[in-house]
């Protein structure tokens, strides 16, 4: 059997843990941006949290994924299912793209456009709403761009701790000594991790000033 | 306010210095004791060489620095009793690099804080186009962005928008310095024609003696973190003392 027919066969199989894998991949950087972003816009505004914020998230991302997942079995409400374990461990790794991302681009608006608005007076939040998070926001959608690529390969690895998506054929497969069965999970990941990669692409090239 | 002329001064600085790095003894002083006097509609030029403090005086008047001793007042109200946003929002400010929203576009730019003092729409494109014509530029360019614009034609549009709120004060740090001469030369003609129309208290910032004689009616002659003299033109070129005699001899062969 080919993976063709195999693809063929388990089609519906194939879209639920597809849609599983994607559902995993969103939700968690969906978290990871609602966290990131104004963890990366506070430490523009205090320098002193740069070092320890940034360090957590570079700590977090030298965890290999498979313990992050076991380390997160014993968490209350979380370790109570697989699936949310591998959302927030999806997202802690995301973070790190996504906070400083944010730094790196609020922190290359040119000085003088920044000057330029204080003079003038805008406040803070106006400064921050009309003029820096525009001029970020290629750089921080390339932070997303970054982050969702490598949840898509990521989140295969959740199905280690029952948590499904596209790992489980992986995973079936490498048991099966069946390559087929494999790379009926790692092609649509790949494909998956193609279209995040172009379509965000495309975005921050629409969203990026200039 | 009354209808006689207001003759208390737009801004006052009283024996104010400003260190960088607090009191110790890492402390580096940029102002020394300043003591200066703006007048309302006088354009005060802070005349010096790089590093002398000029800037720094600057970005007190529209607090983007804190004075570190002695007592600074705008419309003879101290400082620091002032809300620093409505402060700013009364006095334009005009740098060398413009810094002009590179995302907005010249209507947006020079209409910022119009729109977030809550104009109206109307209002606010009526008042762009009175600015552009003000300033020299074609209406049309309202909807062109920064960058499609050429050196001159952007500070132009960061004059205007210093303007648009119509605020008494305007701060110009070296505004005309990184263009072409001839460009420089139209825009300080049309500054002196704008001035004696709207005559706001500027206070403008230069090392160029040329630009100093020109535009200024009093030059604050600065060195080292001190004012040093404060002459109108005329006495500049009369004086026999040795600071000002150097800038005449290094822009001997010009004046």
């Amino acid at each position: 059997m080919n993976l063709y027919q195999f693809m063929l066969e388990n089609h519906t199989e194939v879209l639920e843990l597809t849609l599983e894998h994607l559902w995993l991949v969103g939700i968690s950087t969906i978290l990871a941006v609602l966290v990131g972003i104004p963890l990366g816009i506070l430490i523009t505004r205090h320098p002193a949290l740069n070092k320890p914020i940034l360090g957590g998230a570079n700590i977090i991302q030298t965890i290999p994924s498979l313990a992050l997942f076991g380390f997160l079995l014993p968490a209350p409400w979380i370790g109570e299912r697989a699936d949310r374990i591998a959302i927030l461990a999806l997202a802690l790794y995301a973070l790190l793209p996504m906070i400083r991302n944010t730094y790196v681009g609020i922190k290359g608006v040119d000085r003088a456009v920044i000057e330029a608005g204080r003079g003038m007076g805008l406040t803070d939040l106006q400064l921050l709403f009309q003029v820096e998070l525009p001029l970020a926001l290629g750089v921080i959608i390339a932070g997303v761009r970054v982050a969702t690529v490598i949840s898509v390969g990521l989140a295969t690895i959740a199905a280690a701790i029952g948590a499904g998506g596209l790992g489980e054929y992986i995973f079936r497969g490498l048991a099966m000594v069946n390559n087929q069965v494999i790379l009926a999970g790692a092609i649509p990941a790949a494909v998956m991790a193609l279209l995040a990669d172009v379509s965000l692409g495309w975005l921050e090239k629409r969203l990026s000033p200039n | 306010m009354s209808d006689s002329p207001d003759i208390r001064p737009a801004i006052e600085f009283r024996n104010v210095s400003y260190r960088l790095g607090g009191n110790g003894a890492a402390a580096r002083t940029l102002l020394n004791d300043l003591n200066l006097e703006v007048q309302r509609g006088e354009t005060l030029v802070l005349l010096g060489r790089s590093g002398s403090g000029k800037t720094t005086t600057l970005k007190l008047i529209n607090r983007l620095l804190t004075p570190s001793e002695g007592e600074l007042r705008v419309d003879s109200r101290p400082i620091d009793e002032w809300d620093v946003i409505r402060l700013r929002r009364m006095i334009g400010y005009v740098i060398q690099e413009v810094g002009l929203f590179p995302h907005f576009t010249v209507e947006r730019n020079i209409g910022l804080v119009p729109k977030i003092e809550k104009w109206e729409h109307s209002r606010i494109s009526k008042r762009v186009g009175e600015l552009l014509q003000l300033v020299g530029l074609d209406p049309e360019v309202a909807s062109r962005y920064p960058r499609e614009l050429s050196g001159g034609q952007r500070q132009r549009v960061g004059v205007a928008r210093a303007l648009a709120a119509d605020p008494p004060i305007l701060l110009m740090d070296e505004p005309f310095g990184a263009l072409d001469p001839i460009t420089r030369a139209e825009l300080q003609r049309e500054f002196l024609d704008l001035q004696k129309r709207l005559r706001k208290t500027v206070v403008f910032v230069t090392h160029d003696l040329r630009e100093a004689l020109l535009l200024g009616t009093r030059i604050a002659l600065m060195e080292a973190g001190r004012v040093v003299a404060v002459q109108t033109p005329e006495q500049f070129l009369a004086s026999t003392e040795a600071l000002p005699c150097a800038y005449k001899n290094a822009f001997g062969a010009v004046l």
